[in-house]
């Protein structure tokens, strides 16, 4: 078709979405969206991925932009298809997940009138998106729809949503191309200014004690900012430590890798934290669940921080040198002025605080002790090393999802990620159920990769529908469930802070596992004791179908380390294995989630 | 970041394209993150060009006040921010229409405090006027404080529209 035709609008929108390089949506049909589906069923460029429930398109979509750099698409119908997708467009928000979702609408002429499946889908997600759009003439669909996607991917990513009303997809519309000029008034910085970086040279020269605080940011700007902050690592010699977002961007394997901070951070990458002299934080954003007691936080750091969102700085904890823009720009950057900078590094004071850090370091923070003996208990810590250590053996390609509590911080503790793109997890939102459909959108754009979602028992219930879509697409998603029969978060801090009164944390009349993976025709595999865990593990990993591994783990047990709840760095509970330090918690930190 | 506890009022005007729910964007900014607002007003600006400009009047320590520039700046539709009381002298006026239910000795205070004012006359009955008035927002609050014990019924205020002094432009 030429140009200036003017075609369906349906047809309009996928020409559009092929221009922007679509090739998958997942999403879920209904009365708004028909004509959309019927342009779809007559077209072959672009895969519709049918999901059973409108959150888990939008997480499939999350885990497919996360484990590709691209921009994830979902289509949704009116009224209920969209506000089942809201709890994943504020997951993609918290996480700053690149989404176009495209929802239909009752058409303009009704619109307020209380119509069947209508709700004020751009009311109800303007503060959950990045941006949204009610598309209201014809001639403009094209154009919000290219707008969309830039914005979704620009800057600081997130979700978009574009609300299509049932006219407006079916009356003639024209097409037009994206636009070439820039966006008349969403521009993201992303050279950063060469004076911030030469004051943050100047600083990291004259460091001691100095340590890189990664985030997301770092994967969201793509594998080659990895990279550059991995040479950062290395050429400085400057410990590095990572948000739970940031995993994978500094090789864990790395001896200059600490682990994760935070919350449930190791020893040494708390104690560094809070010891250290200047901070530089690359696309992190100082959220509670890394900070601690912010008046404790840090104190005696000069903080350098690079942010592609200047809301981001100095939004909870004051910094010294401020950088807007890219990551992988401001590290590369950073790296030359590094090397142009003359003077040398006090590298007496690195080394006496690398001897400091080892020592942190030779706690063992995360230990954990697995009885050997057949029949014992399965330490959960224990279930993810063995998981780890035989894909690793394995040698395929691994991506990790998980769903979110306990287990979720066991994996990001216990299992080592050495790239980037490689881990997806709901960080900000925390959202249960989300990794059963993010691993399902990651085995979609990588077909021959081993996927696997680490689950608890009751997050993996939230979605559990998706075993469906699994079975539809043959997608061999593995899902290991860490099976506590407890809420085991709740259930941790019930023990801590509540005196063990364990109201509602217990899921009484779960499904039996096995089974439920047969009726949706996937394999359904059970470890109860020690000396199953391996061959279970070498059998999911063998099958070419999806499985469910339900792993029967010691119900006890408890995430260590811990940062309770209004307390700082250095006051970290350990595990039953260790000496605390623990200061306990306060009734000021009682109120804190 | 320093004198990050003390609280201070801003006047921050937003040109923000003319386009719907671009108010509630910036609405909805201001009571989702617990910022005050102390006036708001918002009109089209720009004919041809499709903006409009927003006036909020806001408080909070400098940490606070930054971060809403920082927040506003990065709404899609919103192309400048300007935070007009630290970025040099601005004027800021409000109009308020004004009325008075007063009979007797008090009309003629009201009269002439009114004149003091320069505050207009726009109705007026046998127990009533209704006065126009424009300045800065003090001004009318000070105007309202004197007219409380004379009568004052009802106010009707439009906040405030700022502008930069000099040759400055946003």
């Amino acid at each position: 078709m030429t140009t200036n035709e003017m075609r369906p609008g349906a047809e309009i929108l996928l020409r559009a979405l092929k221009e922007q390089g679509v090739e998958v949506i997942f999403g879920y049909p209904g009365g708004a969206v028909l004509p959309i589906y019927d342009a779809i069923f007559q077209q072959n460029a672009i895969r519709h991925i049918l999901v059973r429930h409108e959150q888990a398109a939008v997480h499939a979509a999350e885990g497919y932009a996360r484990s590709t750099g691209k921009v994830g698409v979902v289509l949704v119908t009116s009224g209920p298809g969209a506000t089942n997708a809201v709890t994943g467009l504020v997951d993609a928000l918290m996480d700053s997940i690149p989404i176009v979702c495209l929802t239909g609408q009752v058409p303009t002429h009704l619109i307020g009138n209380d119509a069947f499946q209508e709700a004020d889908t751009t009311g109800i997600t303007r503060p959950a998106t990045k941006h949204n759009y009610l598309v209201r003439k014809s001639e403009d669909l094209a154009r919000v729809v290219h707008e969309a996607f830039y914005v979704a991917r620009s800057g600081r990513p997130g979700p978009v949503v574009v609300d299509l009303p049932k006219d407006i997809v079916i009356n003639p519309a024209p097409y037009t191309p994206p636009a070439t000029a820039p966006h008349r008034s969403y521009r993201p910085l992303l050279d950063p200014d060469p004076a911030a970086i030469a004051a943050a040279v100047k600083l990291l020269k004259a460091a001691k004690r100095p340590i890189i605080y990664t985030g997301g940011g770092v994967i969201n700007a793509g594998p080659k900012a990895a990279e550059l902050l991995t040479r950062l690592v290395r050429e400085t010699g400057f410990p590095c430590t990572s948000t739970l977002m940031g995993l994978g961007a500094c090789p864990a394997a790395d001896r200059h890798f600490l682990g994760m901070l935070g919350m449930h951070g190791t020893v040494e990458a708390n104690l560094a934290m809070h010891g250290c002299d200047v901070m530089l934080a690359v696309g992190a954003r100082f959220d509670d669940r890394v900070t601690g007691r912010l008046n404790a936080f840090s104190p005696g750091a000069k903080k350098i921080h690079i942010d592609i969102d200047p809301s981001s700085i100095n939004k909870n904890v004051p910094v010294e040198v401020a950088i807007v823009g890219d990551a992988g720009r401001a590290l590369s950057a950073l790296l030359a002025a590094w090397t142009q900078n003359t003077t040398p590094p006090d590298r007496a004071a690195l080394a006496a605080w690398w001897r400091e850090i080892e020592t942190w370091r030779a706690r063992d923070c995360l230990r954990y002790s697995q009885a050997t003996a057949p029949g014992a208990i399965i330490k959960p810590q224990h279930a993810i090393r063995r998981l780890y250590e035989i894909t690793r053996e394995s040698g395929r390609e691994t991506f990790i999802s998980t769903e979110v509590g306990q287990h979720q911080m066991w994996a990001a503790q216990h299992f080592r990620f050495e790239r980037p793109n490689h881990w997806m997890t709901s960080g900000g939102l925390g959202t249960m159920g989300y990794g059963l459909p993010a691993a399902m959108g990651v085995q979609i754009a990588h077909p021959e990769a081993l996927v696997i979602d680490i689950a608890g028992e009751a997050s993996i219930l939230m979605n559990i529908q998706e075993m469906s879509t699994l079975a539809q697409y043959r997608l061999p998603v593995k899902v290991f469930i860490l099976n506590n029969q407890y809420m085991g978060m709740v259930r941790q801090w019930q023990e801590l802070l509540h005196g063990g009164r364990y109201a509602e944390s217990y899921t009484a009349a779960l499904p039996d596992f096995v089974r439920l993976a047969e009726s949706f025709h996937a394999v359904g595999l059970r470890a109860r004791t020690i000396e199953e865990l391996d061959p279970v593990i070498h059998e999911m990993l063998a099958c070419d179908r999806a499985v469910i591994a339900d792993i029967a783990v010691d119900q006890a047990e408890n995430c260590f380390p811990m940062i309770p709840s209004g307390a700082a760095h250095n006051e970290m509970i350990l595990g039953p294995e260790h000496e605390s330090e623990a200061a306990g918690i306060t009734d000021e930190g009682l109120v804190l989630v | 970041m320093a004198n990050g506890s003390d609280f201070r009022t801003a006047t921050i005007s937003v040109l923000v394209d003319n386009e719907a729910g671009v108010l509630a964007r910036v609405i909805g900014l201001f009571s989702g993150r617990g910022y005050n607002i102390d006036s708001l007003t918002v009109a089209p600006v720009e004919d041809g060009r499709g903006r409009s400009r927003i006036n909020v009047v806001t408080s909070g320590t400098e940490m606070v006040i930054e971060q809403i520039k920082a927040q506003l700046d990065r709404l899609v539709p919103v192309h400048r921010v300007a935070d007009l009381s630290k970025e040099g002298a601005h004027l800021a006026r409000e109009m308020a229409l004004i009325k008075i239910l007063c009979a007797g000795e008090r009309r003629a205070e009201a009269l002439r405090l009114a004149d003091a004012f320069r505050a207009r006359v726009v109705d007026a009955t046998t127990e009533s006027f209704v006065f126009e008035m424009t300045g800065n927002p003090d001004k009318l609050d000070a105007f309202l404080a004197l007219m409380r014990p004379l009568g004052l019924a009802e106010v009707s205020r439009t906040g405030v529209a700022a502008i930069a002094r000099g040759t400055r432009v946003i």
